[in-house]
């Protein structure tokens, strides 16, 4: 059995294998179209409404990678920050836990009264969901260096700012990747959280005035597409780990 | 500085040791405690001198404070009462001229063995600024010296694809690339299997015979010692005192075969014995 040919097409068949369940389940219990819209009706508004799902789904996308790239930025510094001071660790730690805890929708209304109802809220809440995960991760990256390894450049009269420039950011590396691919995803979910509450366009409106329209499947079409859209990303953060990072990640296997 | 012999050597031969012999390595009832006021004691009132181009062995029990006294004398770890004196200058902090290597490689997994070996031409003063400039140069010389140690065919390999041993010379390499006045061995082969760790003593003999830096050799393993030392010291168990010292009179350069010579084992007996009567309580 070629092994890599049933690892590459595993997702693939779980995916229609849960669709044709799916279907099987509105056919066979007779689901109203109202409550839950079998895959094939969904598809169906899928191509119906390929046009202004496009839309939809370009300004969903751009908002969400605007606020990720933001989330990168002001994640690798802080994370930096915390990752190299004690002190602002200590000071930091327990207030970012706290503004994490608050759900993002919350953050939506004041957003709204600050800058108005648009793009900038989706883009901000974006921002801030996806800046969390990255701070944990560099931080942590950082803060978990092995002593000997400091050592080693420590006996040779390095400088700080040469043991985080040799050891710390390379071996903060494989956490800050690993957090771009949760970061991303959740991104998705801060812009379209904003979208549906204060926005006049993407996909979160789209599935918003859909369900004022009673149009249940195009809302279905939409969570379809935002998935979609969520693997995708994912997959090219994963690409660019697994060839930035190869070192860390050397044998393919899970332990099992 | 004026030199004598006609003919470009690669690397400088040491200069004549100056009439006085000021020790580069002084301790005088040096003492190194972790943690605060009650912290544990791990050596106490060491007294020794190392004199330049000395290979110093350090032997005793472990736990024993062997690795501390390596602490203190490359700056790693202050002292807490003492004298710590290197090359003239008491110890405040890291020295610039020592190279050192561990009992675990610790080379950094995202360089290649080149790379790794390279690292402290990055960061010493002395070559960094000349590094940038002169890579191919210093890569050639990199080369050059992980050849000498059975590494050739494997720079550009990472370290998780070598096995231990490699690891360790690959370790040796960076620890020397950068051609320290000081060398500090901090159990270097104790990882190793037996087979490998006697290649790596002859490799050590033969780097030192040809750059004669200053060694200081921390191990628990007397035939080690005997092997490579000129000068052996026996530290007690915890809290470390200097025991003993022990002039090692062995002709160089000394090969596998004479560690199965009575001479040898004379030494090595004695030395064993003093560790057994310190170590009584």
């Amino acid at each position: 059995m070629n092994v890599l040919l049933t690892r590459r097409l595993l997702p693939w068949s779980t995916t229609v294998g849960l669709l044709v369940l799916w279907q099987l389940v509105c056919v066979v219990l007779r689901v109203d179209t109202f409550i839950l819209p079998s895959p094939l009706e969904v598809s169906r508004s899928l191509v119906q409404n390929t046009g202004l799902i496009m839309v939809n789904a370009l300004q969903t996308l751009m908002t969400t990678v605007a606020g990720f790239a933001l989330g990168v930025a002001a994640g690798m510094a802080l994370g930096l920050l915390l990752g190299t001071s004690r002190t602002v660790y200590d000071g930091l730690y327990p207030v970012m836990i706290g503004f994490n805890s608050i759900p993002k929708v919350a953050i939506v209304p004041v957003l709204v009264i600050w800058f108005g109802i648009g793009t900038v809220p989706a883009i901000l809440t974006a921002f801030v969901t996806a800046a969390f995960p990255i701070v944990v991760n560099v931080a942590t990256g950082l803060a978990t260096i092995e002593p000997e390894w400091q050592d080693v450049l420590r006996v040779l009269g390095a400088r700080k700012w040469q043991i985080l420039m040799k050891i710390g950011i390379p071996r903060a590396l494989p956490y800050f990747f690993a957090s771009l691919k949760v970061a991303i995803t959740l991104a998705f979910v801060g812009s379209v959280v904003a979208e549906t509450v204060a926005a006049n366009a993407g996909i979160g409106f789209l599935m918003m005035t859909a369900s004022g329209r009673f149009d249940v499947p195009l809302v279905f079409a939409g969570l379809v597409v935002v998935g979609a859209m969520g693997i995708l990303m994912y997959e090219v953060f994963a690409r660019l780990e697994r060839r930035l990072t190869f070192w860390a990640i050397r044998s393919g296997d899970l332990i099992t | 500085m004026p030199s004598v012999a006609a003919g470009a050597e690669p690397r400088p031969r040491r200069k004549a040791l100056p009439a006085d012999r000021e020790p580069i390595i002084r301790l005088e009832g040096a003492s190194l405690v972790y943690g605060g006021p009650q912290g544990v004691v791990a050596l106490m009132d060491a007294n020794l001198r190392i004199d330049a181009g000395e290979l110093v062995a350090v032997v005793g029990p472990s736990g024993c404070g062997k690795s501390s006294l390596l602490k203190l004398v490359s700056g790693l770890h202050p002292a807490r009462s003492g004298s710590v004196v290197v090359a003239g200058r008491p110890v405040t902090g890291p020295l610039k001229i020592c190279g050192m290597a561990f009992q675990n490689a610790m080379l950094l997994p995202w360089r290649t063995t080149i790379g790794n070996v390279l690292l402290p031409l990055e960061i010493v003063d002395s070559h960094a600024a000349r590094f940038r400039r002169h890579r191919a140069e210093y890569e050639a010389q990199a080369r050059e010296l992980l050849a000498t140690v059975g590494l050739a065919g494997f720079e550009d390999k990472y370290p998780w694809q070598l096995s231990g041993g490699m690891q360790q010379r690959a370790s040796l390499c960076r620890a020397l690339i950068h051609s320290p006045e000081l060398l500090l061995l901090d159990e270097p082969f104790a990882s190793l299997d037996p087979f490998t760790r006697e290649e790596l003593w002859d490799v050590v003999q033969d780097l030192w015979l040809e750059r004669r830096p200053t060694v200081v050799l921390v191990t628990h393993d007397l035939r080690e010692a005997v092997y490579l030392a000129d000068t052996v010291y026996v530290i007690s168990p915890r809290p470390g005192r200097v025991l003993s010292r022990t002039t090692i009179d062995l002709p160089r350069p000394r090969r596998l075969a004479d560690t199965y010579k009575p001479q040898f084992i004379d030494v090595s007996h004695a030395l064993r014995e003093q560790i057994a009567t310190g170590a009584r309580p």
